[in-house]
């Protein structure tokens, strides 16, 4: 496992971070979030022009970068540092991995080029109304018709679905449970039979939508019934994705209550002069400092394919839910009644705190794969 | 060779050359570390002038193992003299390095740390043991407490009041004190947990020779600060702690008793950091590993604890890269007292109505309840878990220091106990 980013990696991360602090300020944030759609074209075109991000970890035979977890880790802590409003988890994380973990190589030669460019927009369908994060909760189904298969269900909480060009979906054939008779299938955003409708979210930075599957063509990725453990794949890489995203957030917060203690004077003295304000902020270091490094441990195990990588993703995700809603409570408590208002900006990170503890499974359920993982 | 055109190769080479030649299993302890301390392999980190190479921690870490590859005894650094060598290091004269710093790595003398008061605790620069200059010696009057190991050392690092009509930190020098003399008594305190490995120290007339001051009268406050600052770095919980080879012969008995000795007091710190290790098998064997709830209490745990291995691993790793030190680098002592609160939290969840047993008739032969009664010190030894937050905040986030009513005025003038 690595423990140290090498000078390369610290270099790309500090591109990273000016390109994002110049694209993606409060108020851009503010402004994509108000739109239906939730991100801007030419903010995502700029993206993947200067940086190539949308295929940080696509293998270069593929059309991307060929880079791996590691990087993949860097880029979400910063795009979950400036908040950036854009299809990337959805396209980059969870479709691209879960093509590059389900499909064949023929498939993947046709699919993966253009999300590489970031010129198709995809997402990855498997959570249902019944908001469970394994494949005990896929109730979908997949009939086949002629040479395909038409997909029948509802999937929610798909991240931005209602605008993807590209949904690789969750379905089981007619009649099993569990993790047999599962497979991954692909579906074009407008086709016929497919509703979509955007979710009212509490995490207005990151939209997700409800998707109803009526007699749909669909594709077949990979080999019918073998979608079980690709998905469960795909589930625990991205859960330690998020958890790198998660901790760019948390630090930000970290860094914005901080700036704020040494700003406000109350009594005559800058509020960090208390030692209440500093035993806090010593916390809040300490917390987030722990998961990051269960984050950094985890896409370091994750690229090396260490035997224990699906645990330390689990343990990652764990960690970093807590970290970054407990930064976000504390930067609130900090800052007072203003950090309540809407003017402030911390509520937006708060609530995608909010909403990225519950994705993907929550703590408890997390510490619960951890064990399993650890044959416990 | 110098530092600049040392690499991992040429001192691995180099090392192993002189340990084939040299290492003989049949010398007595002390004669072995003389030979090695004077070849320079010892205590690579060190300067060249005093029995070092000035390697890097990287290449320190290859002659560490191939020290232990060949089976080799290392120079002794048990117990509380790696704080005074560093001390004196740091800040002696030639005359302090010429006496003290061989005999330290042979282990034929022992350390205490005379620092804290009954009346400074948190507050060490509130120190009030008195020495006064007088007749050409220095007399110390006063009392020293919590301090590890006085009961087998032979010198004690001093901090005392030179000067009490100045601003406490001005006021304060550090020296050397012989502890076998009439002046000193050493007293035991027993522990909540039933061990006694701190002391009392009281000094009536005690006496240390002028030559035995460390750096200048009134700059006991910097050398002290360096000596607590190794201490901290020692105390996240993490390090590797002084282990004995099992292997027979003399040389390896000689210092497995010189361990056992310095080790004494610090047997029941594995407990007192909550033996996170012994959780998984303790829940397989109670059954509690089937329980929902403790397995959600036990999972937080790991991840607690396994985060706060990572954190210590980054810091080392980035220490050795040579990377400059980031705040991972100051949370471990932090991080371990909360290791160690939710190990004790979730020892008491699977022992259930056990955990109120201790000695033969308690889980583990009384090592469970030793663990509960041991964890209340983790995060009070080596600077409170409030001292440590303060000085996160102070140093690594750079948060405006508390206003004081104890600097600006004469030590005399300040409120004590």
């Amino acid at each position: 496992m690595q423990f140290s980013f090498t000078p390369e990696q610290d270099e790309f991360r500090s591109v990273l971070r000016r390109f994002l602090q110049e694209k993606s300020p409060p108020a851009a944030v503010r402004r994509w979030m108000e739109t239906e759609a939730g991100w801007d074209r030419e903010g995502w075109r700029a993206l993947n022009d200067q940086l190539g991000l949308t295929g940080v970890h696509i293998p270069e035979s593929f059309g991307g970068q060929g880079f791996g977890f590691v990087e993949l880790g860097i880029v979400l802590e910063e795009m979950g540092r400036a908040l950036l409003c854009a299809p990337y988890f959805s396209s980059t994380v969870l479709a691209a991995t879960a093509i590059m973990n389900a499909a064949s190589e023929v498939q993947k030669t046709a699919l993966l080029p253009p999300i590489a460019l970031g010129e198709t927009i995809a997402t990855l369908a498997f959570t249902e109304p019944n908001g469970r994060w394994d494949s005990s909760g896929i109730e979908a189904t997949a009939t086949p018709v002629g040479g395909g298969y038409r997909l029948d269900g509802v999937k929610s909480f798909v991240l931005d679905g209602h605008t993807a060009d590209l949904i690789v979906v969750a379905a089981r054939r007619p009649g099993t449970a569990g993790d047999e008779g599962l497979s991954l299938f692909t579906v074009a955003g407008d086709a016929p039979g497919l509703t979509r409708r955007a979710l009212k979210v509490l995490d207005p930075t990151r939209k997700q939508a409800r998707l109803e599957f009526r007699s749909v063509e669909s594709e077949l990725l990979g080999e019918e019934g073998g979608g079980a453990g690709p998905l469960a794949r795909t589930l625990a890489q991205a859960a330690m994705c998020l958890a790198n995203e998660m901790v760019g957030g948390a630090e930000r917060l970290r860094e914005s209550a901080l700036d704020y203690a040494n700003l406000r004077v109350q009594f005559g003295r800058p509020i960090a002069s208390f030692q209440s304000m500093k035993h806090k902020q010593a916390d809040m270091l300490l917390e987030v400092q722990l998961a990051k490094s269960a984050a950094y441990a985890a896409a370091s195990a994750a690229a090396e394919e260490d035997a224990d990588w699906p645990a330390l993703a689990s343990l990652a995700k764990a960690g970093a839910s807590e970290a970054y809603l407990r930064a976000a409570i504390d930067n609130i408590q900090i800052h007072g009644c203003i950090g309540f208002t809407c003017d402030n900006d911390t509520h937006l990170w708060f609530k995608r705190a909010k909403s990225s503890e519950v994705f993907l499974g929550g703590p408890e359920w997390h510490r619960e794969l951890m064990l399993r993982g650890m044959g416990l | 060779m110098t530092k600049s055109d040392a690499t991992e190769a040429s001192v691995r080479a180099q090392v192993r050359a002189w340990l084939e030649a040299n290492w003989d299993p049949e010398l007595g302890l002390v004669e072995w570390r003389n030979r090695l301390i004077d070849s320079g392999w010892g205590v690579p980190g060190w300067p060249n002038a005093w029995f070092g190479r000035e390697l890097p921690a990287a290449l320190e870490a290859v002659v560490a193992e191939e020290t232990r590859r060949i089976g080799a005894v290392g120079v002794a650094r048990s117990g509380v003299r790696s704080l005074a060598a560093a001390t004196l290091l740091a800040h002696g004269d030639d005359f302090h390095k010429a006496k003290f710093l061989r005999r330290s790595l042979t282990g034929e003398d022992n350390w205490c740390q005379l620092f804290s008061e009954p009346g400074s605790g948190s507050d060490l620069a509130g120190a009030s043991t008195r020495a006064e200059f007088k007749d050409g010696r220095w007399v110390i009057n006063g009392q020293k407490v919590w301090t590890t190991s006085a009961h087998h050392a032979d010198w004690g690092m001093l901090l005392a009041r030179t000067d009490p009509n100045v601003p406490k930190h001005l006021g304060l020098s550090y020296f050397i004190l012989q502890i076998d003399q009439p002046g000193v008594e050493v007293r035991p305190l027993r522990q909540m947990n039933g061990h006694a490995s701190f002391n009392q120290v009281f000094f009536t007339d005690a006496e240390v020779p002028p030559e035995h001051l460390v750096a200048k009268v009134g700059d006991g406050w910097a050398v002290a600060t360096t000596t607590l600052m190794h201490e901290r770095r020692g105390a996240d919980g993490f390090n590797v702690r002084v282990q004995a080879s099992d292997r027979k012969g003399r040389i390896y008995e000689e210092e497995r008793a010189e361990i056992a000795t310095a080790m004494e007091p610090y047997k029941w710190y594995p407990q007192r950091a909550g033996r996170v290790d012994l959780i998984v098998e303790r829940a397989k064997a109670t059954g509690a590993i089937n329980d929902p709830v403790a397995r959600q209490e036990i999972a937080k745990l790991l991840v607690l604890a396994k985060s706060a291995e990572f954190t210590s691993r980054r810091a080392r790793t980035a220490q050795a890269a040579g990377k400059p030190p980031g705040p991972e680098g100051s949370l471990g002592k932090l991080a371990a007292s909360h290791v160690a609160r939710a190990a004790a939290h979730v020892h008491t969840l699977i022992s259930g109505a056990d955990a109120m047993l201790t000695g033969e008739d308690g889980p583990m032969d009384g090592v469970i309840a030793e663990i509960l009664v041991s964890v209340p010190a983790v995060s009070i030894a080596g600077g409170t878990d409030e001292i440590q937050r303060n000085i996160i905040a102070e140093r690594v986030l750079g948060m405006p220091k508390e206003p004081r009513t104890d600097n600006d005025r004469p030590f005399r003038d300040v409120p004590k106990n």
